[in-house]
């Protein structure tokens, strides 16, 4: 089994730390990872995306066209990205950042998550990245929520490691939106 | 220096790079800062002084290849890296090593160029690393990862090559290896038997010969020497130290050949394609000089057609095409390098339909 995901939103939304998360959560689950980051010579604001492929074999390539799963945290990603999503793929937007009025993308399931709004309510926008893991999670069935919280330990460094609790809460709360 | 650890991490090709050359028995790193490189001097940078080793931030990518060449002289295992232009700075240096058969090892993180070029993945310094780079006709070793895994391990495989055959040995990677993040093992050093240095430069006491380490050559027939002597070696690399993969070959009808991260992204697109029934196999270089030409005549015994992909407008073919029998087509898929010219897997294989279903 090759499963594949790509984040993007513009930098200092975390897409990169979601993306080596969910590389720790595969690796937890014995898997083989590729993580391939890919952003603007900006240090902030500029955009910021990642590929994470993972499976029980040869990851193969880090690049992949057309993603099964997308993960879109702003307007600029989604304009850009959300049509290259495989048939059959699903779409999660962050609602709160993006127009969702009148999207269609035949074939793909879009999953509409107000992240930011999510974020703000348990007390720090800061956690976007955390309540989009939580959605990808819960849509994909990819990877375990347990292998997430795991993951949290090994991707954050230890001075940030009281913050877990924290964004273990946006991951569900994430994976609750989702949910629907 | 063992810092070797079985157990697997999760790290980004350039701190493979950086994590092979401490176990490697690398004493000395120079180098100056460039992108997409940077971290494997940030992480020599912390590690090498804590295990007695020298780092030094050189004042020009000039000075980090000269102080290579002085620290190789002297017998010590050493290592600079960098990308682009700071490997083309690197050129008159890596000439006077090649001229004084010192051993050192040179990593280029290839960028987009010519120029200043830009920070996204390129294979257009294929020549460069292959025809030697600078003046006075040599070459090097060079070596083309294509996952975080031989990050490490073609880097240590680097050191070993360059102290057995005297000459300079590069790790030719580009920026999709060196900032993607694989999980990774450490192994330990290899138990390789080397030569000792008996040329290093150094004090002696009386009656001991003196040694020598200059790439002046000036007495007759002195010079002609050295290049036949060079011209012999290169051979034995060629006879003993060829290194590549070939992935479902044995049957294919259509062979896609690339190196590096492109074969990683043309690995997935043979894949799709064995999915769609189609005879299609891969063979990757992994040492590009010596470049693998025979097992190239070999496969092109039987299949007749080779699609070489690159990123760039095509270099490594000239290889491929001088290696394969008289008989044998290469088609030619290249994206110049640059932001947003990556190739997709689905790209390729569309790629190889059109020449697949032109050769059928």
């Amino acid at each position: 089994m090759r499963c594949d995901v790509f984040f993007a939103g513009y930098g200092g939304q975390g897409v990169l730390l979601a993306g080596n998360l969910l590389s720790y959560a595969a690796i937890h689950e014995g898997k083989n990872v590729s993580f391939f980051p890919a952003y603007g010579v900006e240090k902030r604001g500029g955009s910021a995306m990642c590929t994470i492929v993972f499976a029980d074999g040869d990851t193969g390539s880090p690049v992949v066209g057309n993603p099964s799963v997308s993960v879109l945290l702003n307007q600029l990603s989604f304009d850009k990205y959300a049509a290259k999503v495989k048939q059959g793929g699903i779409c999660i937007v962050n609602s709160s950042l993006v127009e969702c009025q009148n999207i269609s993308l035949p074939g793909v399931e879009v999953v509409l998550v107000p992240m930011n709004q999510i974020a703000i309510d348990l007390g720090d926008v800061r956690m976007v990245n955390m309540v989009a893991c939580g959605a990808y999670i819960e849509k994909s069935g990819a990877l375990q929520s347990a292998s997430l919280e795991a993951a949290l330990k090994k991707a954050l460094p230890e001075r940030n490691h009281r913050l877990i609790p924290a964004n273990v809460k946006a991951m569900e709360a994430g994976a609750h939106a989702a949910r629907g | 220096m063992q810092t070797g650890t079985p157990e697997k991490i999760f790290v980004k090709g350039n701190e493979a790079v950086a994590m092979a050359a401490l176990e490697a028995g690398c004493h000395c790193y120079f180098g100056y800062p460039i992108t997409p490189q940077s971290d494997i001097p940030e992480y020599l940078s912390r590690e090498l002084p804590r295990l007695g080793g020298e780092f030094i931030q050189a004042e020009s990518e000039i000075g980090a290849i000269n102080m290579l060449l002085g620290a190789s002289a002297a017998g010590v295992r050493a290592m600079t890296s960098s990308s682009g232009p700071g490997i083309s700075l690197k050129q008159e240096g890596i000439s006077y090593m090649a001229g004084s058969e010192l051993p050192g090892v040179i990593v280029d993180v290839m960028r987009a160029g010519p120029g200043l070029g830009g920070i996204d993945a390129s294979q257009a310094d294929y020549f460069q690393a292959t025809r030697g780079g600078g003046h006075g006709g040599y070459r090097i070793i060079v070596l083309a990862p294509a996952s975080v895994q031989e990050m490490y391990d073609l880097t240590m495989l680097a050191f070993d090559l360059s102290d057995i055959y005297r000459m300079p040995a590069m790790v030719l990677a580009d920026s999709v290896i060196g900032q993607m993040k694989e999980s990774v093992t450490c192994g330990p050093r290899p138990q390789t038997v080397l030569p000792p240095k008996e040329w290093v430069v150094r004090g002696r006491a009386a009656g001991e010969p003196q040694n020598v380490v200059k790439s002046l050559y000036l007495g007759d027939g002195e010079m002609e020497a050295f290049h036949w002597k060079m011209q012999a070696r290169y051979q034995e690399l060629a006879d003993r130290e060829c290194r590549w993969e070939e992935v479902q070959t044995t049957d294919a009808e259509l062979i896609v050949t690339a190196f590096g991260s492109t074969s990683r992204i043309a690995k997935t697109a043979v894949a799709m394609a064995r999915e769609a029934g189609m005879k299609v196999g891969l063979m990757r270089p992994i040492t590009l000089f010596p470049f693998p030409k025979k097992a190239y005549a070999a496969l092109s015994e039987r299949c007749k057609l080779f699609l070489d992909i690159e990123l760039s407008t095509g270099q490594m073919i000239d290889d491929v095409r001088l290696s394969v029998a008289r008989d044998a087509d290469v088609a030619f898929y290249g994206r110049p390098p640059g932001a947003g010219s990556l190739p997709t897997p689905e790209e390729l294989f569309e790629q190889i339909k059109k020449n697949y279903r032109a050769s059928a």
